[in-house]
């Protein structure tokens, strides 16, 4: 044995302790997913509890996306297409199994009961058709450079929208499905007046656990070979080809990965509470709202990716009765002068132009008694044009929020220390 | 036999044709340079023979095996590294994880990292910049990233593609002695360059390439002192 082998032989975590290892994140984010669930109680806070799962449904559709858009620099805009093959796939699945097995197409068994493991067996399988999706639209134009990409998912999108407009009626009792066979029943996903009935399922412990798993895989994918691989074709296509990078083949796994987990959100989206299953609710339009969170987020930064989803779904919500914004506007002024880097005193005026400029609207409406409700896809239209104005290469860049402002430089001076 | 040997070489981008049949070869342990104007197809030269683009006629053996139109992965496998054109550094990544993406294709832990240090001592200002994004190096240190990166994959034959491209004249001096210990170190290269008198000035054969066909072949110092040279590419006359 040389010294470096030996020395290597020390430094390698024997196998129990690397298994315990990668598992521990993953209990750590079940855990926080079941607290958030307990801590909450849905049917007190129905309204809260709505919203937050549906940051939790925009986190794994936006950080899912950031690996082909920010990761590999890829250009997708049918994310929502794969999130509508997954989400009816799921839908369907829960649904027509539920008639069969119970007789009902309700709710059935409580938390951890019998049909929430349908519901997360029928995601699952969404997730995989989804995956398989990505992977016959992928292959074909992610072997070209270039914007092809872009095309064929707008393509794509739309084929999904239609095919799923020219579907049957939904059966409503066991007998009809029976009576129909799979292939009709399969094809009886509710046409353009959308997906009815699907049971509400997608409770705040499912959809944080998915987000949990997500946020692993993609945390995991970024700081690995493969991400490096990832990210140097975004970086420069050819010149990771030339050191051997298989540019095609990682591209494709980036896009079948997150087709995948595009498809299990489409599938929690289906057993929400009070969602219809509707080809036009996952259309372009949603597509473009994923995109949006990932640019806004930083393309590339999953921590980006998060926040940035939080932002945009909470938003027009908080829009519908506009609160005060000086408490946030003084903390966020704090912080900026606290840590911010050379442009702090630019950062700083626009920090209270923007808060007196709400403040002012909000008063001028009080007054004049105008419903700012009613305007608020406008104030939200606005408010990305000025975070992009602000920060145009996303909230935290390409990098993740512990690797920039003051945490990052800790991190840095520490990592300097420890090397020889 | 020649380390490397280029036989007729044609290719084609789409109706236009780039190289109207290209020969050339290396010799183990030299420096070949390949020297010619602005759209002589030298670029395109080398990518065929490291895999970029594909070869529609004509043949390429390394260390006499066929290789043309084997995938880049391949062939980089085999021990032909190319540095490319523009440098082609990752931005946005740090100079660290540019070197590691130099060692992707292999597995070899202990001999990548010798090799690494065998890297960042002959660009020890490298060293000094591990952290920092590769972006926000100068010029000549991306240069210098560049080649590091590509002895990272451990090559046989380096192709170098304009390394002197943008560079002030006191950094290309730096870099051109450095190619110069690469070559003592024994990596045979391949040179590109439109800096026609210091690619010559360290190399052991010349090619001129004009628009898709080679139009000399001589030693080096032939090359230089030949007025057709001179007057074409070197402005003297």
């Amino acid at each position: 044995m040389t010294l470096d082998q030996r020395r290597a032989a020390e430094l390698a975590p024997s196998r129990a302790v690397a298994a315990l290892r990668s598992a521990a994140p993953l209990a750590v984010g079940l855990g926080l997913a079941l607290a958030l669930h307990l801590g909450l109680d849905a049917s007190d806070l129905p309204f809260h509890t709505k919203v937050l799962v549906d940051v939790g449904i925009n986190v794994i559709l936006a950080v899912s996306l950031t690996m082909v858009n920010g990761f590999t620099g890829q250009f997708s805009v049918g994310h929502a297409a794969f999130m509508a093959v997954g989400g009816y796939t799921a839908g369907a699945l829960t649904y027509y199994s539920s008639l069969l097995l119970w007789d009902s197409g309700d709710q059935h068994g409580g938390f951890l009961g019998a049909g929430e493991w349908l519901f997360v067996g029928s995601c699952i399988v969404g997730g995989l058709v989804a995956a398989a999706a990505g992977y016959v639209v992928g292959l074909p134009s992610l072997r070209l450079r270039g914007d092809y990409l872009a095309i064929v998912t707008l393509g794509f999108g739309e084929i999904v929208r239609v095919i799923l407009q020219q579907t049957g009626n939904v059966k409503f009792t066991a007998d009809e499905v029976r009576e129909a066979g799979f292939l009709d029943t399969a094809t009886s996903l509710g046409g353009a007046l959308g997906f009815t009935g699907v049971p509400t399922y997608s409770s705040i412990f499912w959809v944080y656990a998915f987000v949990a798993i997500t946020l692993l895989v993609a945390h995991r994918l970024k700081f690995s070979t493969y991400g490096r691989a990832f990210l140097s074709i975004r970086e420069d296509e050819i010149a990771a080809e030339a050191m051997g990078v298989r540019t095609t083949r990682y591209k494709v796994l980036a896009f079948v990965l997150a087709a995948g987990f595009a498809g299990i959100a489409g599938g929690m989206f289906a057993h929400q509470s009070g969602a219809t299953l509707n080809p036009r609710e996952l259309g372009f339009q949603k597509s473009f709202d994923v995109v949006t969170m990932v640019v806004l987020g930083g393309m590339g930064s999953i921590s980006g990716a998060v926040a940035a989803a939080a932002i945009l779904t909470i938003l027009p919500e908080l829009l519908r009765d506009l609160p005060h914004v000086w408490p946030a506007g003084v903390l966020v002024l704090a912080l900026g002068l606290a840590f911010g880097g050379p442009k702090r005193a630019r950062f700083a005026l626009w920090t209270v132009g923007v808060t007196a400029a709400i403040e002012a609207i909000r008063f001028g409406a009080r007054r004049l008694g105008v419903n700012l409700a009613d305007y608020r896809l406008i104030f939200y239209a606005l408010s990305l044009i000025l975070m992009m104005i602000l920060r145009p290469q996303g909230i935290f860049g390409v990098r993740e929020a512990w690797e920039i402002g003051p945490i990052g430089r800790i991190l840095a001076r520490r990592a300097r220390r420890a090397a020889p | 036999m020649a380390m490397l040997e280029v036989k007729d070489l044609v290719v084609r981008y789409g109706a236009i044709e780039a190289l109207h049949g290209v020969s050339l070869s290396v010799e183990r342990g030299q420096i070949v340079t390949l020297i010619g104007s602005n759209g002589a197809g030298k670029t395109t030269t080398l990518r065929a023979i490291s895999g970029l683009v594909r070869a529609a006629a004509g043949s390429i053996t390394f260390e006499g095996r066929p290789i043309a139109n084997q995938p880049p992965h391949r062939i980089l496998r085999q021990g032909l590294v190319q540095s490319p054109e523009g440098r082609g550094i990752f931005a946005n990544m740090t100079v660290a994880e540019n070197l590691d993406l130099g060692a992707f294709a292999r597995d070899d832990k202990a001999g990548i990292a010798s090799d690494r240090e065998k890297s960042l001592s002959l660009f020890p200002r490298l060293r000094e910049r591990l952290s920092q994004n590769a972006g926000t190096l100068s010029g000549g240190e991306q240069q210098m990233l560049a080649m590091a990166r590509a002895l990272l994959a451990r090559p046989k034959l380096l192709l170098l593609d304009e390394p002197s491209l943008g560079l002030a004249p006191q950094v290309v001096q730096t870099i051109f002695q450095i190619i110069r210990e690469i070559n003592a170190a024994g990596t045979t290269i391949l040179l590109v360059e439109q800096n026609a008198h210091m690619a010559l000035s360290i190399s052991h054969f010349g090619y001129v390439l004009e628009v898709g066909r080679i139009a000399m072949a001589d030693k080096a110092s032939t090359l230089e002192a030949s007025d057709e040279v001179r007057k074409a590419y070197l402005g003297v006359g």
